[in-house]
């Protein structure tokens, strides 16, 4: 085994344990934990796609930003644990599982079994593709229009957060 | 090297276990964090199909789903703290206030 594969089935190892770990576990905010475990596990995966840019904007976005915000909300709230999963949760429960283990095999045999796309190495363009360089020319020219979209989603985003917690649902 | 089909299978089952805990959880913000879970896997795949085919319109789209995640994820939790202030609880069985 090479030093490549080592690290990807090392880190792919933790992202999925910590997956599994955050269904089971109880208490939000170890959940909340272990999904931070898992953004960075990713983040890594990113590099050995030689994703240089976006593993870095993964991290700070999502383990910087969205887990400190969920984290703070938990805290706020003063969430306890949740009742232990199988005492109210019965065929429902079964019934979930039955679905999201039907839908991993259909992804596994579409990923499994497609024939379009074969690819065993990463494309020699690779490398110069995840730097910042290149993506910032590509996002200032080919996908301005969007980028500029975005601004408009954020801003809708901002003043809906603040409308929404300020105000009370029913007065 | 490693074939695109591990990080495929990867984000798979990533994906699944962000749909069993969406469908099992009852606490809303543990959904939510399936939720994000969900959005990553997609990530991972984009970012896997632009890097193994060369086109950086993967990339791109990784870079457009995270916004959309920072926006979903400010008006979520603005939502959930809207609601527990109203119902005193985040437990989805007990916010039904839209069934009929």
């Amino acid at each position: 085994m090479t030093f490549e594969q080592g690290v990807f089935y090392f880190l792919a190892g933790i992202t999925v344990f910590s997956a599994v770990m955050m269904l089971l576990q109880r208490n939000p905010v170890t959940s909340a934990l272990y999904l931070i475990l898992n953004f960075f596990c990713l983040g890594g995966l990113y590099l050995t796609l030689n994703a240089q840019f976006i593993a870095l904007v993964h991290i700070l976005v999502y383990a910087g930003a969205i887990m400190v915000l969920i984290l703070f909300v938990i805290m706020l709230l003063n969430l306890g644990d949740d009742k232990r999963l199988t005492e109210h949760l019965g065929l429902r429960m079964y019934l979930g599982i039955a679905v999201s283990v039907g839908l991993l095999v259909q992804l596994l045999y579409i990923f499994g079994f497609s024939s379009g796309v074969n690819a065993q190495e990463l494309s020699p363009a690779s490398v110069e593709m995840g730097t910042v360089e290149y993506i910032g020319k590509v996002l200032f020219t080919k996908f301005l229009f969007p980028f500029e979209i975005t601004s408009f989603l954020l801003l809708a985003a901002i003043i809906g957060a603040v409308l929404l917690a300020k105000k009370k649902l029913v007065q | 090297m490693i074939p695109l089909s591990h990080y495929l299978l990867l984000s798979a089952f990533l994906f699944s276990c962000g749909v069993l805990g969406v469908v099992v959880r009852r606490n809303a913000i543990v959904i939510f964090m399936c939720i994000e879970l969900m959005l990553n896997a997609v990530n991972l795949t984009l970012v896997a199909f632009a890097q193994f085919l060369g086109d950086a319109t993967g990339q791109m789209l990784v870079f457009f789903v995270m916004v959309v995640a920072a926006a979903e994820a400010a008006v979520g939790l603005a939502i959930i703290i809207s609601l527990f202030r109203n119902k005193q609880t985040v437990n989805v069985d007990e916010l039904n206030i839209l069934k009929w």
